[in-house]
């Protein structure tokens, strides 16, 4: 063979581009089923009317479509595109249609970076819906800054951040993680062993279990890391075991696919639930579906909503989203906290007045404080520390692969960013409708 | 004290053994060929999927049936792998032996359009594909038979290349509007997928105040069985015969009649087929989806690297030193 000769080349080139324009053709033909409106088609084919300020109102969705993160973002694309549909088919905000724009963050940090600049700059949209990792925010939270921009973060992640640009619709620690704790000391024990993935949001997270667990007149036994996406976790359940001999709690900071190899071969190695009960913060209903509920019966996760929490708009929430992404779908926290966002940023709009065009977003954001909303997971109210407050649950997997809700707090838990057990930021607050101080955004009560 | 360093042992095997699983077929395929295929992670991902889909089936069929999927799952892992492998190797790698770069590329933007096919495949796409392959390699083979072919060829191609993309293009539009979500919805989507084991295989041996996993055992035993059939294959078959003197003198085995592109077709899609065991197995331990092969295709050729090129003895060697190594790091620091 005489290398790739000219004609030879003309010929798989041509096939590899024919090829690749009938995969986009055939993709952006489901894009356009699943948010059927007449926003999604224009934004589908590229000819948006105009800018800002024409007939419909343009928001960014960033979230990863591609890469190891899609796993989980694209279901909470799903859950934002449900609730911007259902805004338009009530008749939009401030009588426009809401037109979403679609970036892929590819689960790639810079990237991330990159798309957030291109929909403030080149789409012009008033708000950005988006980001799961800790470590996409942060890699996107110098760019809303620096365009004094806003973006809805719908994910439980580790806190000790307030932006004045970030609304973060997910739970802070003390809205998931400390009560887990409290709850686990009270019924499961106070010898804890500590296992999660080697990034940002478990090694601060467990600097918080540590100090709780130490304050409450437990133990930490011990405390593992594995890298992103590893699987072999036989050599930290040995140790697990070494630690524990007669049983204990296992805190499970784990993310993604790692979580499906620990819970399988814990099964395997014996350590079970009733002996070695463990709390997961990133187990909800779709992990479930992919780990296999045969694996994780009778094992805990702490979250703010569950698909089982029975309330009526939960139900009209489940049925909504069943109706448009088929049957076999679950709703989770993070979704729900996606719908959230929009539901808080459309009412915030109205009570503005206004889109929020750069000029006047300061308006929509202030007018966001105080926004209640009747979310699926309760009753919701935006605080002025751009965090939401929620109710708190605790969910044990049950035999059909939903939670069984065993711990609810009577009411909406208030967040706090800025950890009190940790020494380096006891004692800070964060109220961005402050004005005598120098930093809203941390400041020494 | 002794039953901690069994259980040390075990768990180092343990880990050799599914290192070794699933570097088996690429010690066939980069070992013997000589082609670096950075889509042999992938092939165990389509294996796992398989998987995932007998798994599925079975369950329909009751709770008697379900206990023996595995079996079938193995075999149907195997089979699809083969076949997926068959297709690259006469697609894309047959174009590019011995030239390793061109290669490894291609076989990476392979593994790149398998990862998201799984994810995105749905019934319009499938239809669509259909569609464009039936009229785009059948026009081409209609064409093929007129005697001026190599004429009017990029004619033919500039031709028929765009029309059948477009006509696919209206079916796939005309289907997801007609039928909506029925067909639009993703067959497996970006979620991964849950691979139950059979109640069998669930749970483990109690051995002192320890427990080995029935999966690790189940595991290495199918490793033992494949080593020893692939040793008897390349060994004592004659197509084993044949495979090895091709990898060996490949010009000299064609003047002496062997088909060198039949072989080379049979022993790439055995490697692949072997990836496709290894990712039904490993599905039993690990999570399955799109980024299931990305877990292991480093450290599957850190063993064939390890144990030698071309050594399938290495392999094993290399599999477990590497497992064993592993275990004690992970352990100890």
């Amino acid at each position: 063979m005489s290398g790739l000769g000219r004609r030879k080349f003309l010929i798989y080139g041509s096939a590899a581009l024919g090829t690749s324009v009938l995969l986009k053709a055939c993709a952006s033909g489901t894009t356009d089923s699943a948010a059927e409106s007449p926003a999604a088609d224009a934004a589908a084919t590229g000819e948006s009317p105009a800018a800002a300020g024409g007939e419909t109102i343009k928001v960014g969705i960033l979230h990863s479509l591609s890469g190891t993160m899609a796993i989980s973002e694209k279901s909470v694309v799903d859950s934002t595109q449900l609730a911007i549909k259902q805004i338009n088919d009530a008749g939009g905000v401030l009588g426009k249609q809401i037109e979403p724009i679609l970036e892929d963050g590819a689960s790639d940090w810079p990237t991330f970076a990159e798309k957030a600049r291109k929909l403030i700059e080149e789409d012009q949209v008033v708000v950005v819906f988006g980001c799961w990792t800790s470590a996409s925010r942060k890699a996107v939270l110098p760019v809303f800054e620096e365009k004094n921009h806003m973006l809805y973060y719908p994910v439980q992640y580790e806190g000790q951040e307030c932006s004045k640009n970030i609304f973060y619709t997910g739970a802070a620690p003390n809205q998931q993680i400390e009560p887990s704790v409290d709850w686990l000391i009270e019924n499961k024990g106070n010898t804890f062993y500590l296992v999660g993935s080697d990034y940002v949001f478990p090694r601060t997270a467990n600097t918080i279990i540590k100090a709780q667990v130490e304050a409450k007149g437990g133990t930490v036994v011990g405390e593992d890391y594995l890298p992103l996406g590893n699987t072999e976790v036989a050599p930290i359940i040995a140790k697990i075991r070494q630690a524990l001999p007669d049983g204990g709690v296992i805190y499970n900071t784990l993310n993604g696919d790692s979580n499906v190899a620990f819970f399988k071969q814990l099964q395997g190695a014996g350590l079970t639930p009733d002996k070695y009960p463990t709390m997961s913060v990133s187990i909800a209903e779709e992990e479930v579906q992919a780990i296999g509920k045969e694996y994780l019966l009778g094992h805990h996760a702490a979250w703010n909503y569950f698909m089982t929490v029975e309330s009526p708009a939960n139900d009209a929430f489940v049925e909504a989203f069943k109706a448009e992404y088929g049957d076999s779908r679950v709703t989770n926290d993070p979704m729900e906290a996606g719908y959230i966002s929009v539901n808080i940023w459309k009412q915030a709009v109205e009570e503005a007045g206004s889109e929020g065009t750069p000029t006047d977003l300061e308006a929509v954001r202030t007018a966001a404080y105080g926004q209640e909303f009747d979310a699926p997971g309760g009753p919701i109210v935006m605080t002025p520390n751009h965090h939401i407050s929620k109710t708190v649950r605790i969910g044990e997997v049950r035999d059909d692969g939903l939670f069984e809700i065993v711990f609810e707090t009577p009411g909406p838990v208030d967040p706090i960013p800025w950890n009190q057990y940790v020494a380096e930021t006891k004692g800070f607050s964060c109220d961005w409708t402050k004005t005598d101080v120098d930093n809203p955004g941390k400041f020494e009560i | 004290m002794f039953i901690s360093f069994l259980d040390g042992l075990f768990n180092g095997l343990s880990i050799g053994s599914i290192l070794l699983l699933a570097a088996l077929g690429l010690a066939i395929v980069f070992g013997l060929m000589g082609v670096i295929n950075m889509a042999h992670g992938e092939l165990m991902m389509l294996g796992a999927y398989t998987t995932f889909v007998v798994q599925n089936i079975f369950k329909q069929w009751g709770e008697g049936a379900f206990e023996f999927y595995i079996f079938f799952a193995l075999i149907a892992a195997f089979i699809v792998a083969a076949l997926m492998g068959l297709l690259l190797e006469r697609g894309v790698i047959r174009y590019l032996y011995g030239r390793p770069l061109e290669t490894l590329l291609a076989t990476w933007g392979v593994s790149l359009i398998l990862q998201q096919f799984v994810r995105s495949v749905n019934w319009v796409l499938v239809a669509g594909l259909a569609v464009f392959s039936l009229l785009y390699f059948g026009g081409m083979w209609l064409l093929q038979r007129r005697s001026d072919f190599e004429r009017i060829r990029n004619l033919a191609i500039g031709i028929l290349l765009p029309l059948s993309a477009l006509i696919a293009l209206l079916v796939g539009r005309i289907m997801a509007t007609t039928y909506e979500l029925a067909v639009t919805q993703p067959w497996f989507g970006a979620q991964n997928k849950d691979v139950t084991a059979p109640s069998w295989l669930r749970g483990g041996l109690p051995i002192g105040g320890y427990q080995l996993a029935y999966t690790r055992i189940f595991i290495m035993v199918l490793t033992i069985l494949c080593v020893v059939g692939v040793y008897l294959f390349l060994q004592r078959s004659p197509w084993g015969l044949r495979i090895r003197s091709v990898t060996q003198n490949r010009n000299m085995s064609a003047c002496l009649g062997i088909p060198t592109k039949k072989v080379d077709a049979l022993t790439f899609a055995l490697g692949s087929g072997l990836a496709g065991v290894a990712g039904c197995a490993l599905s039993l331990l690990g999570s399955v989806g799109p980024n299931t092969g990305q877990n292991y295709i480093v450290s599957a050729f850190m063993v064939v690297v390890v144990g030698g090129v071309g050594k399938l003895l290495g392999s094993i060697f290399g599999a477990l030193a590497i497992g064993i190594t592993q275990y004690i790091m992970v352990l100890e620091f």
